[in-house]
């Protein structure tokens, strides 16, 4: 009788409240069902399709015999340690320099992310006909300065790739600039105010205040900067067309290239064998941002 | 006198970073309009500047007058469609998915965006052959819901995270006093969250055509009719002539440019907001 009595008003209160969240959690599952769908189907299935498409030995035999794959990855790898480097060191410089309040600093900083704002295709289009050899602006221009034929760039294979990773800084250092920007920004004022005080040069506000406040950041941009750029295709893919000789291909242009020849297990074998540079670095990745 | 000297070396200081980066970074960009209002003899012959500026190229796009551009109009509405609807199904799927996850604290929501966190960080050309190959199966090849598809797959995962930070902000009082007046998750999800969303949906949309708009690879890969592909398959179609008309391939490169460039000006408040938001958080 009194545990009746007692469980009844208890009942009471919590059936609706349970009603009402299993009708949330209902409405919760409809809702994250789309996106789960997308996932299974576009994400899920494609993912072990290639792993199974890759799964054969001779692949890999195959590939790690063929000069073009192993010389792919040393340009994947200077793509990575080069121009990674060069980009995030510029980006960190340039973040500084954006920090200045004058008007025309502030009218350059818009100008300056258009090379993030517009699509990649037009303007390495125009890169590529700039480096043109015979037609292009560049070499006319050494023509009538020096009267010698400037250099043939694209032919070149070193010089190639690194125009291909000069593009591709191009491409994306007002974003990163922007991002360290923001970071730098978000240091107090105050710090700089002391150490001003404290007679402290600008070299050792960079040393004392800058970098230990962005260092954690600056790590996060660069790990992050080097998963997108191994699958920067556009660069290589439309400045060099991983030309001359198959020479300036990177991981991401010489899955395609395989697919192209309609070796589609070497092009599944291809990404596989990138797994072992990126997954480190999206777990790295993910532990950061799930903090 | 000192102070002038002083600010005057200052000046001369920042002007010598100020001038070389806006070189670098309007020399592609310049070279490209330059084409776009020279004749092809002017342009090949290394000018610096148009000598007769004229509007001929864009008369040549606009009227089809081309063999590589016979179908430019058709190209550029397959553009605006494939973005317009990648925007609207990723606005969809993420907003339910963030909504789900940061109001409705569905179970396993924690391991959704963990999921998505993780597409997220697969770049996107490794995605891409396994894609063509699975769309193949699908029976989904040269048709554009392909690359819509495709592009919602690819832009949905940052979109659902964004949005996911953007409405933990939001006070929990506000689903409590929905609750007490007896509302239910959708209207929850209509009347009260949506318009307090509203700038983070902006950028996330944004985002989204953006991405459907500039794509190159999934686009190239997964449609081949004339009729179906995008602007920017159509521009790397032109290299693939000896005799390409550069002129023109620049001009319509222009012409494809503006719109995104336009866009991303105007919502960049919202843009800087969210992507520092996305990228920063360490």
């Amino acid at each position: 009788m009194t545990t009746a009595s007692l469980s009844d008003p208890r009942a009471g209160v919590v059936a609706p409240e349970k009603q009402g969240m299993t009708s949330w959690q209902f409405w919760g599952i409809l809702m994250v069902a789309p996106y789960l769908l997308i996932f299974a189907l576009f994400v899920v299935y494609p993912v072990f399709y290639a792993f199974w498409l890759a799964h054969k030995p001779e692949s890999y035999v195959h590939l790690f015999n063929d000069p073009i794959f192993i010389r792919s990855i040393f340009n994947t790898l200077a793509f990575l340690i080069i121009g990674i480097n060069l980009k995030m060191v510029v980006a960190l410089l340039l973040s500084g320099f954006f920090m200045n309040e004058r008007k025309w600093v502030k009218a350059l900083s818009v100008i300056f992310i258009l090379p993030w704002a517009v699509p990649s295709i037009p303007t390495i289009l125009s890169v590529r006909f700039m480096l043109n050899p015979e037609w292009g602006v560049i070499n006319q221009l050494i023509f009538r300065l020096t009267g010698d034929d400037g250099p043939n760039w694209l032919n070149d294979p070193q010089l190639a790739l690194f125009l291909s990773i000069l593009m591709h800084i191009w491409k994306s250092l007002p974003f990163w600039t922007l991002i360290l920007l923001a970071g730098r920004l978000a240091i107090s004022n105050d710090l700089y105010e002391a150490a001003s005080v404290d007679g402290a040069s600008n070299l050792q506000k960079f040393r004392f205040i800058t970098w230990p406040s962005m260092q954690q950041l600056y790590l996060t941009c660069t790990i992050l900067s080097m998963i997108w750029t191994l699958g920067d295709f556009n660069s290589v893919y439309l400045l060099t067309g991983g030309g001359p000789a198959d020479l300036t291909h990177v991981l991401a242009t010489l899955g395609i290239r395989y697919l192209r020849l309609d070796q589609v297990d070497l092009s599944m074998a291809t990404i596989v064998c990138a797994l072992p540079i990126i997954l480190p670095l999206v777990y790295v990745m993910m532990k950061r941002l799930s903090k | 006198m000192k102070t002038f000297f002083r600010t005057a070396t200052n000046e001369a200081k920042l002007l010598l970073v100020g001038i070389p980066v806006l070189i670098w970074t309007l020399l592609p960009i310049y070279h490209l309009c330059l084409f776009a209002f020279s004749d092809k003899q002017s342009a090949f012959s290394g000018a610096l500047w148009p000598k007769n500026p004229t509007l001929r190229n864009f008369e040549v796009v606009f009227g089809q007058k081309h063999y590589f551009l016979h179908l430019f109009w058709q190209q550029l509405f397959n553009s605006v469609f494939i973005a317009a609807a990648t925007g609207a199904l990723t606005l969809l799927v993420a907003t339910f998915a963030a909504f789900s996850i940061s109001r409705l604290k569905v179970k396993g929501g924690r391991t959704v965006l963990n999921m998505a966190l993780f597409t997220y960080f697969i770049p996107a050309a490794f995605l891409a052959v396994p894609m063509y190959r699975t769309m193949g199966l699908y029976g989904l090849l040269n048709s554009q819901w392909a690359l819509i598809l495709a592009m919602v797959t690819i832009a949905s995962p940052y979109a659902i995270w964004v949005l996911k930070q953007a409405s933990d902000k939001l006070p929990a009082e506000l689903d409590e006093a929905a609750i007490m007046d007896g509302a239910t998750p959708m209207q929850l999800f209509r009347l009260v969250y949506i318009p307090l969303m509203l700038p983070s949906l902006v950028a996330v949309g944004t985002y989204a055509v953006l991405l459907a708009w500039n794509e190159y690879l999934y686009a190239f890969l997964l449609l081949s009719k004339d009729t179906t592909i995008t602007l920017p398959v159509a521009l790397g179609n032109f290299l693939a002539a000896d005799d390409s008309p550069w002129e023109l391939l620049m001009t319509t490169g222009l012409i494809y440019a503006l719109p995104p460039a336009a866009m991303y000006y105007a919502v960049k408040k919202y843009m800087v907001g969210g992507l520092t938001a996305g990228a920063v958080k360490s």
